[in-house]
C-alpha cells in the first residue's frame, strides 16, 4: 500500500498548513463570527460540514476496505468474480439515507434564509443607503444628513439596515466576520441587515469582479457602543465644511483643494458626494483609499498618482497635475479633518 | 479508393487527410490535439495566476493583465479544453461501443470540430490584438459591456462560433445513438459511457441555445448600441446572469456526466465485474441531468432574488446529492467482491472517488443558501469547483486517455510514467485546492489580483502555488509519456484490458470502417458474454457485404474559416466600415460552401466485399 502512505502524508501536510494559518485574521475571517449574519451562516457551515464529514468517512471506509480486500492477488489471474446485477435493499438504503441527510440540512437552511431576509423592523433601526462605486463605497445615513465613505460606523447590538445600489457595475458587499455578502446591482435596491456583537473594526470586501482594482475595494466597519455612535452622529452633523484650518500649511492645502478642482468630485460636509468619496472625516479614516496605511507619504503618493495605487480608478486624469509640494499641503489639510473623537482607535483598533 | 488508400504518403498528404477527414476516429484525434493544446494554454494561464498570488501584494503581473488571465483561464478550460477533450473521447469510442460503422452525420461532425477550433483560435487572437477579455468567464453585465477595447467582443464571437460547433457535435451524437445501434443493442444494454454521451448531448441541445441568445444580446449591446443590459436605458443586468447560468449550470454537468460514464466502464472492467446497479446508474444520470436544469439560480443566491427563490433553489440543489450519492455507492459496490487490478487508467478512476466526493460534498454545503452568503465568490467556491472539474472531469479525461489510448492509437502508454504522473498530480491537486476552502472562509474573495499583507492569507496561498507547479510537472511527464509511446511504445492487442464492451472486439487501432460485420448484441457487456460463453468474439449480425463510406470533404474547414474571417469583420466594423468587407467575404464563403454541399451529390464510395475478405481479422 505505497499509495496510502502518500495520501496520509498529504493529509498531514494540509492539516499542518491549516494549523499554521490558524483561522485567519480575527476581524476578517468568517470562521470567528462577530455578528448575527455571520453566526447564522457559521451554524449552517458547521452543520453541513458535520454531515459531510460523516458521508466522506463512510465512503472512504468502504473504499479502502474494497481496495484492500478485493485487490487481485497472485495466483488469481484467472479468477472470475460473481457478476452481481445489483441489490434492491442496499440501493434503497443509499437512496434513503442521503434524502434524510439532505432534509436535516434543508430545514434549517430555509428557516435561516427567511430570518436573514426579514426587513420588517427596518423602520426602527438605523438605515443606511450604500452605493458601490468603482472602487470605493459610499454611505448615506438616512435622516441624519451624514455622508461617509470607506468607513461605516455602526452601533453594536442593533440591526443596521443597508439599502444598497451600485452606480456603475455590480459589486458585492461582504464583511466576513459580521455578515455574509449581498450583491450591489445597478438596477435595484438590495436590502440586508448587519449586526455587530462586539466593538471593533471589521474589514469589508468587494466580492464581485468589478474591474482592475476589484481586489482593492476594501472598506471598514467601525462598530462602536450605541452611546458612542450617538456621539459620533452629532459630531458629524456639526461639521462646518467652510471652517478654516488652524495652521497655515493646511490653509494653503485647502485653497489648493479647490484650485485643483478636487471639489468637483469630493465633498466635505453632508452634501452628497457624486464621483469621489466624501472626505468629511478623512483625518479619522483607518485607511487611505480603503487599504493603505493612513500616513502622509501614502496620501501624497495617492494624490500625485492614484493610478499606481488603484489601477483603473476614476480619479486618474480628472484633475490638473499636482506637484509633490502641493500634494503635501493638500494632505496636511485633509489629515486634519477630524470632526469626532469617536474613531476607529476608540472602537478598539 | 481502396483500403490501402489511407496509407501515409508524406506530410502534405497527412495534413490534407486530417483537414478533409470525416472519419469519427480521426476527428477524435483532432479534438484531442486541439483540446490538449488549449488545455496546456489554460494551464500556463493558471500558473501565471498562481505566481501572482504566491505572496501578498505581488506585482508579477498588472491588474488588467491579471483579469485577462482569469477570464481566459476559465473560458479556455471550460469551452476549449475539458469539453472538446470529452468530445474527442466520445467520437473515438461511442460509435464503437454501439457497434456502429460510423456516426450519423460525418460531414457535420467535421464541421463541428472546425467551428470549435476556429472559434478557439479567434478567442485567443485577442491576446495579440490589444487585449483579451477581462470580465471573467461569466462576463457579467454591465462590466462586460463597459470593458474597453475588443477583448469581450472576441469572447462573444469566439464562443458563438465554438458553441455552434459543440451544438452540432451534440446533435450528431444524439442521432447516432438513436439510429445507429447494432442489432440487439437496446437502450438498456448500452455501456454507461454511451449513455452519458447520450444524456450529455441532450444537455448540449437544450443548454447551448441559452448561451447563444445571451451572447447575441451581449454582442448587440457592445457592437450595435442595443440596450438589453444598459440600466440607464431600461435594460436589466440580472437577465444576463439568468441566461448565463441557465446555460452555465447544465454546462457543469456536460463536463461531469461523460466522466461518470467512463468511470463506470473503467470500474467494471478493472474489477472484472458487471456494473453494480446498472439500471439505477442510468436513471441517476437522467435525473442528474434533469435537476441540472432546475438549479441555475444557486449561482445567484446573493443577487437579491429574495428568500422564496433562494429556498427553492437551495432545496433543488441539495436534491442532486441523492442521485450522485447513488452513483458513488454503486461504483464502490462494483469494486466490492471484484478482482481489482490497478494500472494508470484505474488509478485515475480511484483517485476520482475521494476527490469528487469532496467536490460534491462542498457542493451541498454551497447549496445551503445562507452558508453560501459566506462562500459565494470566494476561494471556497474556487476550491469546490476545482474539486469537481479537476477531480471529476480532468481525472476522467486522463483516465479515459489511458484506458482507450491503445484502442485509439494501437499502443499502450508507459505504465511507470503513467503512475508517476498520477501521484504527482494528485498531491499537487490537493495541495493547491484543499487549502483554498479555508482561504475563502478566512476572507479571500475570488478574482483578487492581490491579497494584502498581514491578513493571515500568506501561508495558504504559498502552499497553493507550490501545488499548482506540481500539477504542471505531472502534465509534463504525461506529455513525455505520449511522445515516448509514439516512438517506442508497446504495441497493443485488440483487447488489452480483458474488456467487456464492443470497442474491444475489433483491432487496435480499428480499421476505418470499424466493424467488418455489424456485431450481434446479446446483452449488457456483449463482448464479456461471448468471452465467458467460450466464443471469445462477436457473432456477426449480417453476412459480409460491401460497406458504404462517406467522402472526405474540405468544405467544413473552409466554411469554418469563413466564419472566422467574418468574426474579425464583426469585431472591427465598429472601428472602420471597411471591415464589413470581411463580414461579407467570410459569410459569403460559408454560404457558397453550403450551396456546394447542397447542390452537389456526394455519393461516397464502397469498400468491396472482396477487399474486406482479403483483410485479416
Ligand atoms: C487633487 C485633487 C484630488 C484629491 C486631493 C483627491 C483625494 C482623494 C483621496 C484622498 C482619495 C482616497 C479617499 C478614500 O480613502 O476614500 C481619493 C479617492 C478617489 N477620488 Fe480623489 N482626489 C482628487 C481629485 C479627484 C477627482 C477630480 C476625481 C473625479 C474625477 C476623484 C475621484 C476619486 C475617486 C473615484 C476615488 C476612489 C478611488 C478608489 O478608492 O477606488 N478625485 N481621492
Ligand atoms: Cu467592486
Amino acid at each position: 500500500m505505497k499509495g496510502m502512505g502518500k495520501i496520509k502524508a498529504l493529509f498531514l501536510l494540509s492539516f499542518l498548513a491549516i494549523v499554521l494559518a490558524g483561522c485567519g485574521k480575527e476581524n476578517l475571517t468568517a470562521l470567528v463570527p462577530k455578528g448575527t449574519g455571520a453566526e447564522t451562516s457559521m451554524n449552517l457551515i458547521l452543520l453541513s460540514t458535520l454531515v459531510m464529514v460523516f458521508v466522506f468517512a463512510v465512503v472512504i471506509v468502504v473504499y479502502v476496505i474494497a481496495l484492500v480486500r478485493f485487490r487481485k492477488k497472485k495466483g488469481q489471474e484467472n479468477y472470475i468474480p460473481k457478476q452481481v446485477e445489483g441489490n434492491k435493499t442496499l440501493e434503497t438504503v443509499w437512496t434513503v439515507i442521503p434524502i434524510i441527510l439532505v432534509l436535516i440540512l434543508a430545514v434549517p437552511t430555509v428557516a435561516a434564509t427567511f430570518e436573514l431576509a426579514d426587513m420588517s423592523k427596518s423602520g426602527d433601526g438605523v438605515n443606511i443607503e450604500v452605493t458601490g462605486n468603482q472602487y470605493w463605497w459610499h454611505f448615506n445615513y438616512k435622516g441624519e444628513e451624514i455622508q461617509t465613505s470607506q468607513d461605516l460606523y455602526i452601533p453594536t447590538g442593533e440591526k443596521v439596515y443597508l439599502n444598497m445600489i451600485s452606480s456603475d457595475v455590480i459589486h458585492s458587499l461582504w464583511i466576513p466576520s459580521i455578515s455574509g455578502k449581498m450583491d450591489v446591482n445597478p438596477e435595484n435596491v438590495n436590502k440586508m441587515y448587519i449586526e455587530a456583537k462586539e466593538e471593533g473594526v471589521y474589514w469589508g470586501k468587494c466580492a464581485e469582479l468589478c474591474g482592475p482594482s476589484h481586489s482593492l475595494m476594501d472598506f471598514k466597519v467601525v462598530a462602536v457602543s450605541p452611546e458612542e455612535f450617538d456621539q459620533w452622529v452629532s459630531d458629524m452633523q456639526n461639521v462646518d465644511p467652510k471652517a478654516q484650518p488652524q495652521d497655515a500649511v493646511a490653509q494653503e492645502g485647502k485653497d489648493l483643494f479647490e484650485e485643483k478642482s478636487c471639489m468637483g468630485c469630493h465633498a466635505i460636509g453632508s452634501s452628497p458626494a457624486a464621483v469621489g468619496p466624501n472626505l468629511t472625516d478623512f483625518g479619522n479614516r483607518s485607511k487611505i483609499a480603503g487599504f493603505l496605511e493612513p500616513n502622509e507619504e501614502n496620501l501624497v503618493k495617492w494624490i500625485m498618482d492614484p493610478e499606481s495605487i488603484k489601477p483603473g480608478n476614476k480619479m486618474t486624469g480628472n484633475y490638473p497635475a499636482v506637484s509633490e509640494e502641493e500634494a503635501k499641503k493638500i494632505s496636511a489639510y485633509l489629515m486634519q479633518l477630524k470632526p469626532s473623537d469617536i474613531t476607529p482607535e476608540s472602537a478598539g483598533k | 479508393m481502396s483500403i490501402a488508400a489511407t496509407q501515409k504518403r508524406g506530410f502534405g498528404a497527412f495534413l490534407w487527410d486530417y483537414l478533409t477527414t470525416v472519419d469519427h476516429k480521426k476527428i477524435a484525434h483532432l479534438y484531442l490535439v486541439g483540446g490538449g493544446f488549449f488545455f496546456l494554454l489554460g494551464g500556463i494561464e493558471a500558473l501565471f495566476i498562481r505566481i501572482q498570488l504566491i505572496k501578498p501584494e505581488n506585482d508579477f503581473i498588472s491588474a488588467g493583465l491579471y483579469n485577462e488571465m482569469i477570464t481566459m483561464h476559465g473560458t479556455t478550460m471550460i469551452f476549449l479544453a475539458a469539453m472538446p477533450l470529452f468530445l474527442g473521447l466520445m467520437n473515438a469510442i461511442m460509435p464503437l461501443q454501439i457497434g456502429a460503422r460510423d456516426v450519423a452525420f460525418p460531414f457535420l461532425n467535421s464541421l463541428g470540430f472546425w467551428l470549435f477550433m476556429f472559434g478557439g483560435i479567434l478567442l485567443n487572437c485577442s491576446w495579440f490584438l490589444g487585449g483579451a477579455p477581462d470580465a471573467g468567464w461569466t462576463s457579467y453585465a454591465p462590466l462586460s459591456i463597459q470593458s474597453p477595447g475588443h477583448g469581450v467582443d472576441f469572447y462573444t464571437i469566439g464562443l458563438q462560433i465554438a458553441g455552434a460547433g459543440t451544438l452540432i457535435g451534440g446533435i450528431n451524437f444524439l442521432v447516432t445513438i438513436v439510429t445507429m445501434r447494432a442489432p440487439g443493442m437496446t437502450y438498456m444494454r448500452m455501456p454507461l459511457f454511451t449513455w452519458t454521451t447520450f444524456v450529455t448531448s441532450v444537455l448540449i441541445l437544450f443548454a447551448f441555445p441559452a448561451l447563444t441568445v445571451g451572447l447575441f444580446l451581449l454582442m448587440f449591446d457592445r457592437m450595435f448600441d442595443s440596450a438589453f443590459f444598459d440600466v440607464a436605458l431600461g435594460g436589466n443586468t440580472v437577465i444576463w446572469q439568468h441566461l448565463f447560468w441557465i446555460f452555465g449550470h447544465p454546462e457543469v454537468y456536460i463536463l461531469i456526466l461523460p466522466a461518470f460514464g467512463l468511470f463506470s466502464d473503467i470500474f467494471s472492467t478493472f474489477s472484472k465485474k458487471r456494473l453494480f446497479g446498472y439500471t439505477a446508474m442510468v436513471f441517476a444520470t437522467i435525473l442528474i441531468a434533469f435537476l441540472g436544469f432546475m438549479v441555475w439560480a444557486h449561482h445567484m443566491f446573493t443577487v437579491g432574488l429574495g428568500p422564496v427563490a433562494n429556498s427553492i433553489f437551495a432545496i433543488a440543489t441539495m436534491a442532486i446529492a441523492v442521485p450522485t450519492g447513488i452513483k458513488i455507492f454503486n461504483w464502490l459496490a462494483t469494486m466490492w467482491g471484484g478482482s481489482i487490478s490497478i494500472n494508470s487508467a484505474m488509478l485515475w478512476a480511484l483517485g476520482f472517488i475521494p476527490s469528487f466526493t469532496i467536490g460534491g460534498m462542498t457542493g451541498v454545503m454551497l447549496a445551503s443558501a445562507v452558508a453560501d452568503y459566506q462562500y459565494h465568490d470566494t476561494y471556497f467556491v474556487v476550491a469546490h469547483f476545482h474539486y469537481v472539474i479537476v477531480g471529476g472531469s480532468v481525472f476522467g479525461i486522463l483516465a479515459g486517455i489511458h484506458y482507450w489510448y491503445p484502442k485509439m492509437f494501437g499502443r499502450i502508454l508507459h505504465e511507470g510514467m503513467g503512475k508517476a504522473a498520477f501521484w504527482i498530480f494528485l498531491i499537487g491537486f490537493n495541495l493547491t485546492f484543499f487549502i483554498q476552502h479555508f482561504l475563502g472562509l478566512m476572507g479571500m474573495p475570488r478574482r483578487y489580483w492581490v491579497f494584502l499583507e498581514d491578513q493571515g492569507l500568506d501561508t495558504g496561498n504559498f502552499i497553493s502555488t507550490i501545488g499548482a507547479f506540481l500539477m504542471g510537472v505531472a502534465v509534463i511527464i504525461l506529455l513525455i509519456n505520449i511522445i515516448y509511446t509514439a516512438v517506442k511504445g508497446e504495441k497493443a492487442p485488440a483487447d488489452p484490458w480483458d474488456g467487456r464492451t464492443l470497442e474491444w472486439a475489433i483491432p487496435s487501432p480499428p480499421p476505418f470502417y470499424n466493424f467488418k460485420q455489424t456485431p450481434l448484441t446479446r446483452g449488457l457487456d456483449p463482448l464479456w458474454i461471448e468471452k465467458t460463453e467460450g466464443k471469445g468474439k462477436m457473432t456477426p449480425a449480417e453476412p459480409l457485404g460491401d460497406i458504404h463510406m462517406p467522402d472526405g470533404s474540405i468544405l467544413p474547414f473552409i466554411m469554418s474559416l469563413g466564419f472566422f474571417v467574418a468574426g474579425f469583420g464583426f469585431i472591427y466594423q465598429v472601428d472602420h466600415n471597411a471591415w464589413l468587407l470581411a463580414v461579407f467575404a467570410g459569410i459569403g464563403t460559408a454560404l457558397i460552401c453550403m450551396l456546394i454541399r447542397s447542390l452537389k451529390d456526394y455519393h461516397g464510395y464502397h469498400i468491396k466485399k472482396e477487399d474486406l475478405e482479403r483483410e485479416a481479422d
